[in-house]
């Protein structure tokens, strides 16, 4: 097990798209974070039904996808692909289904490989179908075996990458996000999810292991993103969603200390303190993602991606051609930018022109601004368990956001700005020794909700 | 200041204690409950969502308050029941089989609850017939919500349900979630569609005026 106590990049120079310190090769062709940012496409179904009646639907559709998607990147010259099969929870629960698309998936990439050069690879993330069963049940039981087997039949169906959006920790994180309750926050991630990734990505690391894929990485899309779409609708303040996205981060980096390579999963904002931290390649999304929802960090997560993602797309036609290959597309296009300025000499200019053009428009941009990053990432990393990096993630990223907003980096409303100071007197109550802390949660947990077993806690 | 002004400033201010006090107050001085409740709980609820809409507090304000009108209603609860008040309808919520985002169904419940409906909430991934039990047990409203391409198509599964039951006359069917639009619901025959939880509350209002 791998354990991090510093950063992997430490110069703002080194910190750029494209380039990380621990380059991955993968799949057919492809060495990621060596200079070349990829796009990764991912796409889903249109609306429909999903049963044994219509799996030959199903089938239909992503052969579609896949193929028109390849034709677009090969007309567009594009130096390499990731494609994201994200399998829907209908297509986890039945592990041969999804592993039927895995295959069909990887047999077209292999043909654009072999006839077109195409370089490749095929990323497979099976859903958290455990918390299904309410309180989620995450360590045994039928979703559980049933997640495994996802992972195992997906990994032998062609799998090159292996990665999840795990929800352990969100069944309490949900309320503390409504309630703006710190404390609660930094229980579900720093307690909770981490001990559930600790045991997951142990499942994970294992099955890619024996089946010649790569552990990806995981995203706190049901944390981190809950938050961002809560703030973009003013249900909760931007600074506490920038605050929460900031507290993921520990959380996230369990699974490579766990053994888990990269590429992150793309809608992780948090990829980019772990990319500072551990080194390796970090997918991110932004701009070309807005059909999949809105984000006020289109460009400033582009910044420091090596894989360019469009989030997911339904396979629904559109003058240009079916929206798969549209995004496909601008997906192409965005990367072939990043590319250029990068092979003349500008790739930190073109990243300071994505980082400055959001940065001031909202608390959830400034925090993903790299020397934030770096500055935070090593306060956050320098902490030596879960709870206590979530517990400085969020002293610091208060101290940074007070600061920011201060100096004028970024305006906030006068409801937003009261929400910095009530925030940090929840973080200032956060006791430095965990065993108190979570005697002092589990206390008021609502335990129809939870069950603490479940994260190994004996309580 | 009246019990019934400092009863609704408790609430908007998310004063849990002091809006019990009050409820007590109200009625040792002959108030009516269902004034107390109309004039107090469900008027500083309506100011709170004022406030809310105009941007000047956000959700988690909003829950404290909510949660001291909780309290207060608790106290008053058996003067309605005696008194013969009823709540201005009963709203089954629920998301769809397969779905378990409920984030966005959970605030729906939250506004509806401080708006004076009661609250039957079925939790996340509903099959249709719990949606056709809750109805023949007095919902009048059914409010369902997707996330999610592959789950949204359950709505219909419910509406028909529902129809099969012969029960879809006697209830308003409401619907939302992301991939949802006005189209799609009249496609499946539901009566409204909100694009979010504010308009939720005033699309119960509506369809149970019709």
């Amino acid at each position: 097990m791998e354990k991090y106590t510093g950063l992997a990049i430490t110069s703002l120079d080194e910190f750029v798209f494209g380039r990380c310190p621990r380059p991955l090769k993968v799949g057919r062709g492809l060495v990621l974070g060596d200079g070349t940012v990829y796009p990764e496409l991912n796409f889903t179904l249109p609306p429909m039904h999903i049963d044994a009646g219509t799996m030959v639907d199903v089938r239909r559709e992503y052969t579609g996808m896949i193929d028109q998607a390849c034709a677009r990147a090969v007309a567009l010259q594009v130096p390499g692909l990731v494609v994201e099969f994200e399998l829907l929870p209908d297509l986890t629960l039945e592990p041969e289904w999804g592993a039927e698309v895995t295959a069909l998936l990887r047999q077209t990439l292999d043909r654009y490989a072999a006839s077109d050069g195409l370089a490749n690879a095929l990323r497979v993330t099976p859903n958290d179908i455990r918390e299904f069963v309410r309180p989620p049940v995450l360590r045994e039981g039928d979703k559980w075996d049933r997640m495994v087997s996802s992972f195992e039949l997906c990994a032998q169906a062609g799998a090159d990458l292996l990665s999840i959006e795990s929800t352990g920790g969100k069944e309490l994180h949900d309320d503390a996000l409504l309630n703006a309750d710190l404390a609660g926050s930094v229980f579900a991630l720093g307690v909770l999810a981490a001990r559930d990734m600790g045991y997951l990505w142990d499942m994970i690391v294992g099955v890619a292991a024996g089946h010649g894929a790569l552990a990806a990485g995981d995203s706190a899309c049901g944390f981190g993103n809950t938050a961002m779409a809560l703030a973009d609708t003013r249900h909760i303040p931007k600074v506490w969603a920038a605050v929460v996205r900031v507290m993921t981060v520990p959380r996230s980096l369990v699974a490579y200390e766990r053994g888990a390579l990269g590429p992150g999963k793309d809608c992780a904002y948090e990829n980019v303190y772990l990319k500072a931290i551990t080194g390796h390649p970090m997918a991110m999304e932004g701009a070309e993602a807005a059909c999949a929802h809105l984000s006020p960090l289109g460009n400033i997560a582009k910044a420091t991606a090596d894989l360019w993602s469009n989030e997911s797309v339904q396979n629904i036609k559109l003058l240009g051609g079916m929206a798969p290959t549209v995004s496909m597309e601008q997906l192409a296009y965005a990367t072939r930018l990043l590319n250029q300025a990068a092979q003349a000499g500008g790739a930190t200019t073109l990243r300071d022109w994505l980082v400055g053009s959001d940065m001031d428009k909202d608390p959830q941009a400034y925090v993903l601004r790299p020397d934030v990053v770096l500055k935070l990432a090593a306060a956050i990393v320098a902490e030596p368990t879960a709870y206590l990096r979530t517990r400085r993630a969020a002293l610091a990223v208060l101290e940074a956001l007070r600061q920011g907003h201060a100096e004028k980096e970024f305006s906030l409303s006068k409801p937003e700005a009261n929400w910095l100071d009530r925030l940090s007197a929840q973080a200032e109550d956060l006791p430095e020794d965990e065993g108190r802390f979570i005697e002092e949660m589990v206390a008021g947990a609502d335990r129809d909700k939870v069950r603490f077993d479940q994260y190994g806690l004996d309580v | 200041m009246t019990t019934i002004d400092e009863l609704r400033e408790a609430v908007v201010d998310g004063q849990a204690k002091v809006a019990v006090a009050k409820v007590g107050e109200g009625l040792a001085e002959g108030t009516e409950a269902g004034t107390l409740l109309r004039d107090g709980l469900i008027a500083g609820m309506g100011q709170v969502g004022q406030l809310y809409e105009e941007g000047e507090i956000f959700v988690p304000e909003m829950l404290v308050a909510a949660r001291a009108m909780a309290a207060a209603l608790k106290v008053l609860k058996p003067y309605l029941v005696e008194q013969g008040v009823k709540s201005n309808g009963k709203v089954a919520i629920g998301t769809t089989q397969g779905d378990l985002h409920d984030i966005g169904k959970n605030l729906v419940a939250m506004m509806l609850e401080g708006s004076g409906y009661e609250i039957v909430d079925l939790g996340v991934d509903v099959p249709a017939d719990k949606f056709v039990q809750a109805v023949r047990e007095g919902a009048n409203v059914v409010a369902m919500s997707a996330l999610l391409t592959t789950t949204m198509t359950n709505m219909q599964a419910t509406i028909e349900a529902l129809r099969d039951a012969g029960l879809r006359d006697q209830v308003r069917i409401i619907v939302g979630g992301a991939p949802i639009t006005k189209t799609y619901a009249d496609e499946i025959g539901a009566d409204g569609y909100a694009e979010d939880a504010s308009s939720a509350v005033r699309l119960v209002k509506e369809v149970l005026a019709v």
